[in-house]
């Protein structure tokens, strides 16, 4: 090979420098993209962790405070769809590890289906929210706003279905007034969490066309991974919420 | 003289007649506050001084005209810790004399006498327990331990004696206090210092330092008529406390006869002192109060009665030494026959009331 | 005679501004909305703080109008409770916090780590994005009847006594509170996985470590703001929450939240503008700064103990006496890595080689004001004078001595000293070391006199004040005039460089640091090549060899 063209090869690799399509510019290495990003993830979490961390502390106190309304309070709920909820939510947790081993090892359909599984899972717990939420809404126990009820707890036994489980004691009226506040961190807590999961799942449907393509099977699964975190991290809090919201009697 | 304008005469006159660093010390903790602000006023001028006298120096001994060539130095670990353990330890100096300065502030000894303060938006009410209420104005003895017990009724405020060195914030759902003795006969500033809305500005007064015989001439030629105490036992009885806190044996409420500062055992096997605060909880959040032996029946009071009007129960509860005029609040009132054995509901009246004799 | 300088620019005759450049290499709006390139977003930011700087400095303006006379004779007591309201939220939320960073922290980080962009380039995009959103709904918010809560929104006062704008306000410090984040967490990503070979942490300037300890707060504070401004609104619209004393709530538990994320905020305003002063202070004496690991580690101390001292905001509030006693015993710890820092500067002038120019100005001020403002904070660790001094103008005249004194200038500082590496101008050195002149008396005017009304009993936030202290506050509104045209100056003369500025070079400072080995402004990629490291920072030693080799290879 002449010399010039020795020079304009030598050019030419500069320019384009050997790297794969998807590694960015600013990057000296697959590595190190793969790093940073996965790093960049965890600091958000951390983030998240602290952003959850002041509901958690609010509840604390008043759970200190207001014991019985919480008791009470979480006698409301159902233990059933709780505990159904999170079955769902570890499923999926399983269904994204199961994702993103997929994409590590470059299984097209089998990312596929794992991905849709994911969504599936995550679509079955905003729908069985929805149903406890709607079930909180007919009975008046929506805190604020639309006519909070203390019945149920002035005189337990006027919810035949929650008595006949808890043989809850009356309240007094000063603790029953308490229950709205228990109602009001079960809907902030359960509500922000719930926002999370919608922002996972749409990320996901994106996820499902962009993997249709192809992008995450070539060996640049960074997106799967990173994501697959942010989603058990979701999990993680929704398993806290549950002990903290549902189980407060049951030890 | 002519030549300067009167306006501005006056404007020099007030500078240099009016002007001080710092208000009158009217307290007895004043001069003590003053004085740990003055050594850190000096600490600070020394501090700085020795900043500006470093950066002067080094500016003019080394500028590139002078020293054209940097001689690279990677520190030293003898002045690094000189100035870490100096400044520590003069910080620490004011810590510990702060401190000590603080819980004395917040302390209030045994034998002061207590005054009310109620914060509105945008008002001070002051309750003096003999019954004289003020707005904006505070009387008070020289020679007497003045402890404050402060609470708003609506957003925090905060109340401020600059004169005194004292100040203390009024929150919502909470009794605060603080206390002072008054060393100097004058008219000082009383501010509203946390912000609270439209009126902040206006929420100012005066408090009124006063000779012990001068004050108690004003206590009498301004009070309303009745004590506190006297005030509260008329809210317990309108407000039917005394239908289960009536000092029977079988009462369905404990008998409040001697309550006040009293070690209490609660239903959930806590001891506390039945101060101020507690009893205020008590008749706003019963639930969280029932003495141990009794049944968590009380309604909560919350609403049916303003601060003022707790702040009346609580004085009536402090002087409840015998049940004297207990008895004679039951005598003045009737309840229901005894087989309805049932508390009327907060704010529904029993069944007939006779004149409540003050 | 003309003062002695370090600047060495290049031959006006034959100097140009290198044709292919960040700001030059694609044109369009698009090319400018749609940037992922550091230096663009940094620009995109520095127009945008700008702009909200003059309004809360006009609203700062006002104030200061209405506190001539003791009479609410210029507005109405509400008009001015919005009006410091919307001073100190845009002046916190939109100016002070993302300033050093989001400015010249994006422009000059990844150049001083030696990496070609920070790690997250879109992400740094969608920060600006999130600012601009901030800004607009605080706009709207001014527009449609202000919000009158203090920047502290203190509850119950904000969730049921008002009938202002609260939750846009608060919506607006929340989405601000993302911007910040994500910009901290770039920050912290890129220092951590994008140094260039042999740099060492201990080879980074002092202005990465000290921007590095600003990210981690911004990382683990504002997350709490957010939610409790959230909870905030939540009670605000469904009238039950957690902090009502009526419901069973706690509005000590908002003051609890609201400072834990709120103290960490002062230390995230100060320490990039500590790194700063780091730089020019070592620049203009031609020193490595001394004790260097000490200032880095300083950084991160003040960064640990931030997270510890919230409730000095709270002694006064009915928290237990022994509470006060942790939390300000704790404050006089934090105090001391600031006070490090002060000496080492100090003494990095000593057997230094000293000149003026206006970045140097500003630092010197700084050195001087912050101390003042530093020390005035112990008074307020202090429990026991804190119960004087608290709520006062006292406070008022600390934090901006700290923040304006402080900050204020160390920005000011950086702006003139990477100045000439952004735009490959130099700015007009006369009237820029006037600007600095002025700022610094107008300056002492303003918030001197403040300390001494504080201690005469002087509440904050009144709208309306008793007699006595109008010769003070006269006083200040002087020094506040004075100080208005320090901040218009630089405005005028900078925009002046853009088209008429000495051609600066690639390093008119004779700096070390990375960013100085590249062309002014640099190219968008920064480096043709990621260079590698192989000296110390502040390595002047290594500069001269440099310039030496360079002068060889040329002649």
């Amino acid at each position: 090979m002449s010399d010039s063209t020795a020079i304009a090869n030598g050019a030419l690799a500069e320019e384009h420098h050997e790297h794969p399509p998807y590694q960015r510019h600013h990057f000296q290495s697959v590595d190190q993209q793969f790093d940073a990003t996965n790093f960049a993830m965890w600091l958000f979490l951390l983030t998240e962790i602290m952003f959850f961390g002041g509901l958690f502390m609010s509840y604390l106190l008043m759970r200190n405070w207001y014991y019985q309304a919480f008791v009470e309070g979480s006698h409301q709920l159902s233990i059933f769809w709780g505990t159904a909820n999170t079955a769902v939510l570890i499923a999926s947790s399983f269904t994204m590890a199961m994702g993103v081993w997929s994409a590590e090892t470059r299984r097209k359909g089998s990312l596929l289906l794992f991905l849709s599984l994911t969504l599936m899972f995550g679509l079955i717990f905003l729908g069985i929210k929805g149903i406890e939420w709607h079930e909180k809404w007919e009975k008046h126990h929506v805190p604020g706003i639309h006519q909070y009820s203390e019945q149920a707890f002035l005189n337990p036994a006027s919810d035949p279905e929650v008595y006949k489980e808890y043989h809850d004691r009356p309240l007094s009226p000063a603790m029953a007034s308490k229950t709205e506040e228990y109602f009001f961190l079960y809907f902030a807590m359960t509500g922000m969490h719930a926002l999370h999961m919608v922002v996972g799942v749409g990320i996901l449907v994106f996820m499902i066309f962009r993997a249709k393509a192809g992008a995450f099977t070539s060996g640049h699964f960074t997106f799967v991974e990173n994501f697959g975190l942010y989603w058990h991290f979701v999990d993680i809090i929704w398993i806290y919420l549950f002990a903290l919201l549902y189980l407060i009697s049951r030890h | 003289m002519d030549h300067i304008s009167p306006v501005l005469w006056q404007f020099l006159d007030k500078w240099l007649t009016h002007f001080s660093l710092f208000p009158p010390e009217a307290s007895k903790i004043a001069p003590e506050s003053d004085a740990l602000y003055f050594f850190m006023v000096l600490v600070s001028l020394v501090g700085l001084t020795i900043v500006v006298l470093l950066v002067v120096a080094f500016s003019i001994l080394y500028n590139k005209k002078r020293h054209p060539r940097a001689v690279q130095i990677e520190g030293s670990t003898l002045l690094e810790a000189t100035w870490t353990i100096i400044p520590l330890g003069l910080f620490l100096i004011m810590f510990v004399w702060g401190a000590l300065l603080y819980f004395r502030i917040y302390t209030p000894p045994a034998n002061a006498m207590n005054i009310y303060v109620v914060g509105k938006q945008w008002m001070w009410k002051i309750e003096h327990p003999g019954g004289q209420h003020e707005i904006n104005m505070l009387h008070v003895p020289t020679g007497q331990a003045i402890q404050l017990t402060i609470i708003s009724q609506d957003v925090f405020h905060s109340f401020s004696i600059p004169a005194f060195r004292v100040k203390r914030e009024a929150i919502p759902g909470r009794y605060t206090t603080v206390w002072f003795e008054a060393t100097t006969p004058g008219t000082y500033r009383l501010f509203c210092t946390q912000y609270c809305g439209t009126n902040h500005s206006q929420m100012i007064g005066d408090v009124i330092v006063m000779t012990p015989e001068d004050f108690k001439k004003w206590l009498e030629s301004s009070t309303s008529g009745n004590s506190l105490a006297q005030d509260g036992e008329r809210l317990f009885a309108s407000l039917s406390c005394n239908a289960c806190h009536n000092a029977q044996p079988d009462a369905r409420g404990p008998s409040l006869v001697g309550v006040y500062d009293a070690q209490l055992t609660l239903a959930t096997g806590e001891t506390v002192t039945a101060d101020d605060a507690y009893l205020r909880q008590a008749i706003l959040d019963p639930a969280q109060h029932i003495t141990q032996g009794y049944t968590p029946i009380m309604p909560t009071y919350q609403g049916q009665i303003s601060e003022d009007g707790v702040i009346a129960l609580v004085e009536y509860i402090k002087n409840l030494h015998t049940d004297y005029r207990l008895q004679e609040t039951l005598n003045t009132t009737e309840l229901p026959p005894n087989n309805e054995k049932k508390a009327p509901a907060p704010g529904q009246q029993p069944a007939a009331q006779k004149e409540v004799k003050p | 005679m003309s003062a002695p300088t370090i600047v060495s620019l290049p031959d006006p005759s034959t100097a140009r501004i290198p044709k292919m450049n960040f700001l030059t290499r694609e044109n369009g709006l698009l090319s400018w909305l749609l940037t992922g390139d550091h230096k663009r977003i940094a620009t995109l930011y520095l127009i945008s703080i700008t702009f909200f700087f003059f309004i809360g400095g006009a609203l700062a303006g006002l104030i200061r109008l209405e506190l001539l006379t003791p009479q609410s004779d210029l507005m109405a007591a509400d008009t001015y409770n919005k009006v410091f309201s919307m001073h100190g939220l845009i002046m916190v939320f939109l100016f002070l916090v993302p300033s050093v960073p989001a400015t010249i922290g994006n422009f000059v980080i990844p150049m001083m780590v030696g990496a070609k962009d920070l790690a997250l380039p879109k992400i740094n995009l969608l920060s600006w994005y999130l600012y601009i959103l901030a800004g607009g709904m605080m706009l709207y918010t001014m527009a449609t009847g202000g919000v009158d809560t203090g920047w502290t929104f203190t509850t119950p006062l904000s969730t049921h006594y008002l009938n202002t704008n609260v939750v846009s306000a608060g919506l607006a410090v929340f989405v601000a509170g993302f911007s910040s984040i994500f910009t901290g967490l770039n920050f912290v990503v890129t220092i951590h996985k994008m140094r260039c070979p042999g740099m060492t942490w201990f080879r980074l300037p002092l202005f990465i470590w000290s921007n590095y300890a600003a990210s981690i707060l911004m990382i683990l504070g504002t997350p709490v703001l957010a939610i409790t401004l959230v909870l905030v609104v939540l009670e605000r619209t469904v009238h039950i929450g957690v902090f009502d004393p009526a419901y069973g709530g706690d509005p000590l538990l908002f003051q609890h939240l609201f400072w834990f994320y709120s103290h960490p905020a002062v230390y995230i305003m100060i320490l990039p503008g500590m790194g700063v002063i780091s730089e020019v202070i070592s620049t203009f004496s031609r020193k490595r700064v001394f004790g260097y690991t000490a200032v880095a580690f300083s950084s991160v101390a003040i960064a640990v103990f931030a997270f510890f001292v919230w409730a000095h905001h709270m002694f006064i509030m009915g928290i237990s006496n022994y509470a006060a006693l942790v939390f300000s015993l704790l404050t006089m710890m934090v105090a001391v890595p600031s006070a490090i820092k002060i000496f080492n500067w100090s003494f990095t002038l000593y057997k230094g080689s000293i000149t003026f120019e206006t970045p140097m100005l500003y630092a010197i001020g700084f050195m001087g004001l912050f101390t003042i403002g530093g020390m005035t904070g112990v008074f307020l660790g202090s429990t026991g004078t804190d119960i004087h001094l608290t709520e006062t103008y006292f406070v008022v005249a600390h934090f901006h001595f700290v923040m304006v004194g402080g900050m204020l200038m160390a920005f000011l500082s950086g702006i003139h000293f990477w100045w000439p590496k952004w735009t490959g101008r130099m700015y007009p050195e006369k009237i820029s070391q006037l600007a600095a002149l002025v700022t610094f008396i107008g300056f002492n005017l303003t918030f001197f006199p403040q300390f001494i009304l504080g201690t005469l009993g002087m509440p904050r936030r009144y709208a309306a004040y008793p007699p006595e202290f109008q010769v003070l506050n006269v006083f200040s509104t002087a020094g506040a005039t004075v100080l208005g045209v320090g901040y218009l100056l630089p405005i005028l003369y900078l925009t002046w460089s853009l088209k008429y500025g000495a051609i600066a070079g690639n390093n008119p400072w004779q700096a070390t640091g990375l960013e100085w080995q590249t062309q002014s402004p640099p190219l968008t990629e920064n480096f043709v090549e990621i260079p590698i490291m192989d000296h110390e920072a502040y390595d002047y030693e290594w500069l001269e060899q440099q310039q030496r080799k360079e002068v060889a290879s040329v002649g």
